[in-house]
């Protein structure tokens, strides 16, 4: 009896450990957002939403044109990202050979794991140096090759369920196979792609290394997409490491609109996939 | 390369009359340019990751021919002389990872387990997701945490009871500045916990039903059924979530430079402050003030490159290697 | 299908519209100029308060400046990737020979970097040169060393570390703190020597004045550099250094001046003048010129335009902010030389500013 008791004893005493590993794990999460709703909620204002930034000491100014920047970055990442990840991804669900698309999968695993930063060097090569000058066409172009295999991968998981009767009834009524794909098979799975698409943008809005020599920051608002950006991770950081404690809280305000955009999204992306699911299991 | 017809695999052979599938000529064309525009744009993400590398190297190709195998291994990081080593980035990454995988490894496993083994079914859905919740908080807001609620109460509580009590040790010598490699390893840590995490969850999930039913047959408690059946089984994959978490750890940027405290030196104290790859990037890139200095931190980008890409090859070919062997069961 | 098409777009477009409304709301993007520059973050707060208060009587123009340490702006301006850059360490004459045209310094105002501590209580500190390099050294480690205690005799200093602070980016404060420290220290100017960036023997990274500044006030037993600007509005305590002639300064606004007295008459046609360890019993030992690099000759002709015209603002109105955030207005010798050089800018070989 007394193996079995041991046994029951480890049993549980490992049920604890990692239960209190998994909390241990949400520990942060909490502390975290515990201190962002505290110092950043009160320092959110109306202000905070449509002022421009204020001189160094003087109180007051928000952060529009940083909100703004991002939302531009944004649609400008995915003017890149879209195409080339959405095709991508179709081209990867949809091809019989063997070699290139499990390269194409590899690279874009790889591509993944690249630092961001690393990405903002080839950007700076690639745009800024010939522009000579620093601009939010740099700064999406860098988010958008980012967003490129998270869209990728996530696009051929979804095409990949596209059941095949919906693509033979397609062909059997005689649509041409290109409106077959575009038509049949990418509405089947607009809302997977959207999922991955929204997924990639929660990502691609707390970038801030990349930034930081491509769109390079602006602390007015947007004047053109040759010309240097704000978004709203880079004016974090230049605000959390300041002296000034006016602009540390709006760190901390900003921080919490960060956090909410990129929460928000990441939710909106979850209930859509828990749907999809529910769609497919029929 | 034909595109096949049918995407489920079954009409491979069937000769479909020519004449009957291409109508008019007009769909033909209309598949030939649709083709042609896929084509394209995968071309263009090859493109983009051969791009990638060709800029690095082309650009800093000045101090690999100026310092060649000197620059790995020399310390001395001097603008002014214009003597650059990269030896206290390659130190501060490889250490400040490193010790965030200490935390984060055993953290990150345990929670994958607790979620796909040993959890009531209830709380697995919304732990899940708060796991991966913590996985989107950006980089930069752990970096701001980092610096007003971390650094203090490492400075103020953590460092001075080490200091006090493990102080004959070299890695806890030195004065408490609470930024430097223990806040950069803790922030580490933190930000690749939920990735190991869920991965690792995907990979004990992938392990098939059967051997879990059979360790149950035999009389073994959850527990043992995890450590004899799950853990084994998934064992490749686990350890290439692992590898996962170290390649994202390895390229972090704005948490770690908000709190390492921007001192190429290397240390065996943990409280000392240190530098990585990732951070003297941040900080210098837009401020070298000439081409050679330039070239040396492209080097050191190019060398964070290498080493991430490794990491991570190795990681997605052991994470698929799990999913292949269960494929293989399945059939 | 289609009337959810339809009503997407018609979401999409809302969201279109909304974006790009908000996007007018800070800055109806037409009619203005916008002139992007970069570098020191020592001057920082008198140029945000000059931008905001230029941009009030020219409507026509922005100015958007980083502050990314001189270096930053050194570096940029030479790769032509913002149309003026800012620095507080003169350019040498290799980084000179780099740039694609010829490159004017324009003094701007003058600061002081000031020894900034953080104590118990506050206490004034007094600190001589060799001193100061010696701690930046790390060869005084603790706050109670002798010499720090024969200095301050009646200030009870800590049995603690002292904890350095130094920029960790490219940075003319640090070129007007390391051309201090080697003029008074035969071992700093051996060892570490002049440099924007410099191999720093001990202390943590701060990036930008601010960064330092921030460190310094989170870290108790801290002490660092910033430009006096930076310490006074974080309320951060400033130490009084010995200048060349044996006294006790502290940083203001008159010493700073003072330390500019002699600077009109021995001025370089280029403006690269040192003013560290400045002549004079008034005078403040780290003090100095501010400048903005712009290309003699402009590639743009509104833009030319444009910069020439804030440079004289600058350099005339301007000159009553910078007191108010403790800098020292241009000595008015100064400024008659000034007007000479800027007037020397030109587009296409023609100068900007007619005889005015």
């Amino acid at each position: 009896m007394s193996g079995l008791s041991r046994r029951r004893t480890a049993n549980a005493v490992m049920n604890v450990l990692a239960g209190s590993a998994a909390f241990v794990v949400i520990l942060p999460l909490v502390l975290v957002l515990a201190f962002l709703i505290y110092q950043g909620g009160t320092s959110l204002n109306l202000d905070f939403f449509t002022r421009l930034p204020k001189p160094v000491g003087e109180p007051g100014g928000g952060m529009a044109n940083a909100i703004v920047g991002t939302l531009i970055l944004i649609a400008l990442a995915c003017g890149l990202g879209l195409p080339v990840g959405i095709l991508g991804g179709l081209y990867l669900a949809e091809s019989r050979d063997r070699r290139i698309p499990w390269v194409v999968r590899f690279l874009a695993d790889v591509l993944n794991g690249v630092p961001s930063i690393v990405i903002g060097i080839f950007a700076y090569t690639l745009v800024v140096r010939p522009m000579r000058h620093f601009s939010a066409l740099a700064g999406g172009v860098a988010l958008g090759v980012i967003m490129v295999p998270i869209v990728l991968r996530t696009t051929e998981e979804i095409v990949r369920l596209v059941p095949a009767s919906l693509r033979e009834a397609g062909l059997a009524l005689g649509l041409p196979q290109w409106k077959v794909t575009v038509r049949v098979v990418l509405t089947t799975a607009r809302a997977g792609i959207i999922t991955g698409v929204m997924v990639a943008i929660a990502r691609i809005a707390g970038e801030t290394a990349p930034l930081l020599f491509t769109a390079f920051g602006n602390r007015f608002g947007y004047h053109g997409l040759d010309q240097p950006i704000a978004a709203l991770a880079l004016q974090i950081f230049a605000y959390a490491i300041s002296p000034f404690d006016d602009w540390h809280r709006q760190a901390w305000a900003g921080a919490l609109v960060l956090i909410s955009m990129v929460f928000l999204v990441s939710l909106a992306a979850r209930l859509a996939t828990s749907g999809l699911q529910r769609q497919t299991r029929r | 390369m034909e595109q096949s017809v049918t995407g489920g695999g079954a009409a491979e052979g069937l000769p479909l009359p020519r004449a009957f599938l291409a109508r008019s000529r007009g769909a033909a064309w209309g598949d030939r340019v649709f083709m042609g525009i896929v084509r394209g744009c995968v071309a263009v993400f090859v493109l983009i990751m051969v791009g990638i590398v060709a800029a690095l190297v082309y650009e800093s190709l000045p101090a690999i021919k100026h310092f060649g195998w000197r620059f790995i291994v020399t310390s001395n990081w001097d603008p002014v002389v214009e003597s650059f080593g990269a030896l206290p980035f390659i130190y501060g990454t490889l250490v400040s990872s490193l010790l965030a995988m200490c935390f984060a490894v055993p953290l990150g496993i345990g929670a994958a387990i607790y979620l796909a083994e040993l959890a009531p079914f209830w709380i697995r859905p919304p732990m899940g997701f708060l796991i991966e919740l913590l996985a989107a908080v950006p980089s930069v807001v752990y970096g701001l945490w980092g610096i007003f609620v971390l650094a203090p109460w490492l400075r103020v509580w953590l460092q001075p009871a080490l200091g006090k009590t493990l102080g004959f040790l070299p890695l806890f010598k030195g004065p408490p500045y609470g930024v430097g490699m223990l806040a950069a390893g803790i922030i580490l840590a933190v930000m690749t916990v939920p990735f190991i995490a869920t991965v690792s969850r995907e990979v004990l999930l992938a392990v098939p039903n059967t051997q879990r039913e059979a360790a149950l047959a035999l009389g073994a408690t959850r527990w043992e059924t995890t450590r004899l059946a799950v853990l084994r089984y998934g064992r490749s994959g686990l350890i290439g979530a692992v590898l996962l978490g170290l390649g994202r750890a390895l390229g972090e940027t704005m948490a770690v430079t908000m709190v390492i405290g921007n001192r190429p030196e290397i240390s065996a104290s943990l409280f000392a402050p240190g530098y990585t790859m990732a951070s003297v990037l941040a900080n210098e890139f837009t401020e070298a003030t000439s081409d050679l200095y330039l070239s040396a931190l492209v080097e050191i980008g190019l060398l964070l490159l290498g080493v991430t890409v490794l990491v991570n090859a190795l990681a997605r070919l052991l994470v698929w290697s799990v999913g292949g062997s269960v494929k293989a069961v399945r059939e | 299908m289609r009337r959810s098409t339809m009503r997407g777009r018609l979401v999409g477009a809302i969201l279109g519209g909304l974006v790009l409304g908000w996007a007018a709301v800070p800055a109806p993007a037409s009619a203005e100029m916008l002139m992007n520059g970069a570098g020191a973050t020592f001057p920082y707060p008198i140029y945000s308060k000059w931008f905001d208060e230029y941009a009030k009587i020219d409507q026509g123009v922005k100015f958007n400046y980083q502050s990314i340490g001189s270096g930053g702006g050194i570096r940029q301006i030479t790769e032509r990737t913002v149309d003026f850059g800012a620095t507080d360490g003169p350019m040498t004459d290799e980084q000179l020979k780099k740039a694609p045209g010829e490159l004017f310094h324009i003094p701007t105002v003058l600061g002081a970097d000031v020894a900034t501590y953080n104590l118990p209580g506050n206490p004034k500190l007094r600190f001589t040169g060799e001193v100061l390099a010696d701690i930046f050294l790390g060869k005084i480690t603790k706050w109670n060393d002798d010499r720090m205690k024969t200095l301050n005799p009646g200030v009870t200093l800590p049995n603690g570390p002292i904890i350095v602070v130094h920029r960790s980016d490219g940075s003319g404060t640090t070129y007007i703190w390391v051309d201090y420290l080697s003029k008074v220290s035969k071992e700093w100017e051996q060892q570490v020597g002049r440099g924007t960036s410099v191999k720093w023997p001990v202390g943590l990274g701060g990036k930008g004045n601010e960064g330092v500044a921030g460190q310094v006030k989170n870290t108790p037993g801290a002490l660092g550099y910033v430009e006096l600007a930076y310490a006074v509005t974080n309320k951060l305590a400033v130490a009084a250094v010995q200048n060349a002639a044996g006294k006790f300064v502290e940083p203001t606004i008159a010493s700073t001046t003072a330390a500019a007295a002699g600077a009109a008459a021995n001025m370089p046609a280029d403006f690269r003048v040192s003013l560290t360890n400045a002549p004079g019993e008034a005078a403040y030992p780290i003090a100095s010129f501010t400048w903005l690099l712009v290309y003699k000759d402009q590639a743009n002709e509104a833009k030319g335009k444009a910069l020439v015209r804030f440079l004289w603002w600058a350099t005339h109105e301007g000159q009553r902010y910078p007191s108010d955030l403790l800098y020292a207005p241009l000595p008015a010798a100064v400024v008659k030389q000034i007007e000479a050089k800027i007037r020397q800018i030109t587009y296409q070989g023609k100068p900007i500013l007619a005889a005015r």
